[in-house]
């Protein structure tokens, strides 16, 4: 890992970015990071923490909701790519899933794996052997193609929503959240899924996630976010280990687990330079 | 006694008939409302502007004479010429993708994720800037619309039916054909919608902009193809009402006659207002039919709009309308 990012420029890189809603709510100050080809990085942090509007800042769904980058650049295979057009982002292999999955609920879910595919030019062939690819990963999706999205049980949702973005033939994928209201079973069960497309398909993820426990198990590298700035980054494993990370993320100290009620604040004790 | 049951069947297919111009316009609403989730109020504007554009084309009228009079001191009106009918119909519809362009880039670009309230007053500002730039464009007199389609009694069908039944039905050889051209519009814009790749980005930009926006779709594009469908559908309303009743000042009201029609059919669904439609058209005619005699007559003003009070109060999605799904 620490080769490949000295040799070969990042694939994914945002430097010092700053993001302002609505020309007045500062969201973002000065997050970087680096997203190696092939890896999975985790965003993790508590709500608010600027998980969201980092992604969205790369695939510039940012726009639509009146926010914008102010500061700094975003790269992608050592290109700008700041302000451009959602769809050519999508174009370009990078793709969001977004926060609570997000399907079209009046198509089918073979439609909304459709969808997906409307930037491709491919042909009908190769969109429709990536559509047996995706039912490949999620049998359930198959049994319920022909059933309205709104119909299907949240698990069945993010599946749609990750196989809807497998299906534009992704090189990113930046996954938010996708533990959100799913039953712990099945988080296991979504993040293995992410691991294989990482390993067979060579899908780089960049995943925001607040389930910090579980994140850390299934990414390489991780990035701790806090009010808008990265307060601190390292492998998965060094990350998991580390004291701080275990008492204010995953919630355990050198006594073991504690009590909410002696919880302080993480940045009371300990500021961070970004 | 038959002479009665044969009266009734006639005032139904006339109901019929008249349903249908009422879905022509209904139409459009539902395209726009589908898609973007704009209640477009300037739908029946948008039906007497394209009216007024192909006859002012087929007419050879100069846009904006009035104006150029004006202030040139020049005395034009037209240059001399008449289009053929068909190619006249071909400049409306490059018209009317202009328009849809226009609209999209000065107005609804500037609106993304506003609330609806705020879009709905964006198309009365719409509605009455394109009434006077129609006017302006094109002069403020009623004008007659011929674009071929035969109008008045059909004579086969009343000299068949007096054969048949001793009874011949009146029916208009107009209305025929707007129920023909209606349904080859449904069934085109059917299968627009389900079967092609623009149609389902089109039903996913409806559903989750957001969503739509995040696999690649561009809302733009999306808007600017949905209001210049609306517009063709416009068109086709405009032509029809044209032909009926010449093209002037109240085409433009044919939409709030629409209003009953999406209630009753649901403002999402394509059936819906072909079905909404000839259930207010038949219903209307029936009911003056009926019960007008009894309380004094003239219920077909006020027949649609009592018919889709009680359907909201009852079915406020309507008869075909996506019901609103909700996870629990």
């Amino acid at each position: 890992m620490e080769n490949s990012e000295t040799q070969v420029p990042p694939l994914l890189e945002l430097n010092n970015i700053e993001v302002i809603y609505n020309h007045v709510i500062l969201v973002l100050r000065g997050v970087s990071l680096v997203v190696p080809k092939g890896g999975i990085v985790a965003l993790l942090g508590g709500n608010g923490a600027g998980k969201t509007t980092t992604l969205k800042s790369i695939s510039n769904l940012l726009h639509s909701e009146r926010g914008e980058v102010t500061k700094g650049y975003i790269s992608y295979r050592g290109v700008e790519i700041q302000g451009s057009d959602p769809s050519e982002m999508v174009k370009s292999g990078v793709i969001q899933v977004m926060e609570g999955r997000h399907c079209f609920e009046h198509l089918t879910v073979e439609e909304n794996l459709l969808t997906g595919a409307y930037t491709r030019k491919d042909g009908k062939g190769s969109i429709e052997a990536d559509l047996d690819m995706v039912y490949n990963y999620f049998p359930r999706l198959k049994d319920r193609r022909k059933s309205q999205a709104g119909y299907t049980s949240g698990g069945e949702q993010q599946m749609c929503a990750l196989g809807r973005a497998l299906m534009s033939k992704p090189e990113t994928i930046l996954l938010d959240e996708p533990s959100m209201g799913l039953a712990p079973q099945l988080v296991e069960q979504i993040f293995e899924i992410v691991k294989s497309i990482n390993e067979n398909e060579g899908v780089t993820f960049l995943l925001a996630e607040q389930n910090t426990n579980v994140a850390l198990r299934y990414a390489h590298y991780g990035y701790i976010l806090e009010s808008g700035r990265v307060v601190m980054d390292g492998e998965a494993a060094e990350l998991r280990e580390n004291p701080d990370v275990k008492e204010f993320y995953l919630g355990m100290s050198e006594e073991g687990r504690k009590s909410f009620r002696d919880v302080r604040s993480y940045r009371r004790r300990k500021r961070w330079l970004s | 006694m038959p002479e009665q049951l044969f009266f009734t069947i006639e005032v139904i297919l006339n109901g019929l008939m008249a349903g249908v111009l009422y879905s022509l316009v209904a139409l459009g609403f539902v395209l726009i409302y589908k898609a973007s989730g704009i209640f477009n109020y300037a739908q029946g504007v948008m039906a007497l502007f394209a009216a007024m554009t192909l006859v002012g084309i087929m007419e050879g009228r100069i846009p904006f004479a009035h104006l150029i009079n004006a202030i040139l001191g020049t005395k034009i009106h037209h240059f001399g010429w008449h289009v053929n009918a068909v190619l006249a119909l071909i400049l409306t519809m490059g018209v009317m993708l202009l328009l849809a362009w226009l609209v999209q880039k000065v107005i609804f670009k500037h609106l993304v994720n506003q609330e609806g309230i705020i879009l709905f007053m964006a198309t009365i500002g719409l509605a009455y800037f394109l009434e006077g730039v129609g006017d302006l464009m094109w002069g403020g007199d009623i004008k007659m619309l011929d674009v071929g389609i035969p109008q008045g009694l059909n004579l086969w069908i009343d000299e068949t039916t007096y054969n048949m039944f001793d009874y011949g039905f009146f029916i208009d050889n107009l209305d025929i054909y707007a129920t023909v051209i209606a349904a080859i519009l449904v069934f085109v814009l059917v299968g627009f919608s389900q079967y092609t790749k623009q149609g389902r980005a089109m039903r996913a930009v409806a559903d989750d902009h957001q969503a739509a926006l995040s696999v690649g779709v561009s809302l733009n594009f999306i808007w600017i193809m949905v209001w210049t469908l609306a517009g063709f559908v416009a068109l086709v309303a405009g032509i029809v009402w044209g032909t009926k009743s010449g093209v002037q000042f109240s085409l433009s009201l044919i939409a709030l006659k629409a209003l009953p029609v999406l209630m009753l059919g649901g403002f999402t669904s394509i059936p819906g207002a072909i079905v909404g439609g000839l259930i207010i058209g038949v219903g209307e005619k029936l009911f003056e039919f009926a019960v007008g005699p009894l309380i004094g007559g003239a219920t077909e003003n006020w027949f649609a709009y009592v018919l889709a009070l009680l359907f909201l109060v009852f079915r406020p999605q309507g008869l075909f309308g996506e019901k609103i799904i909700e996870r629990v």
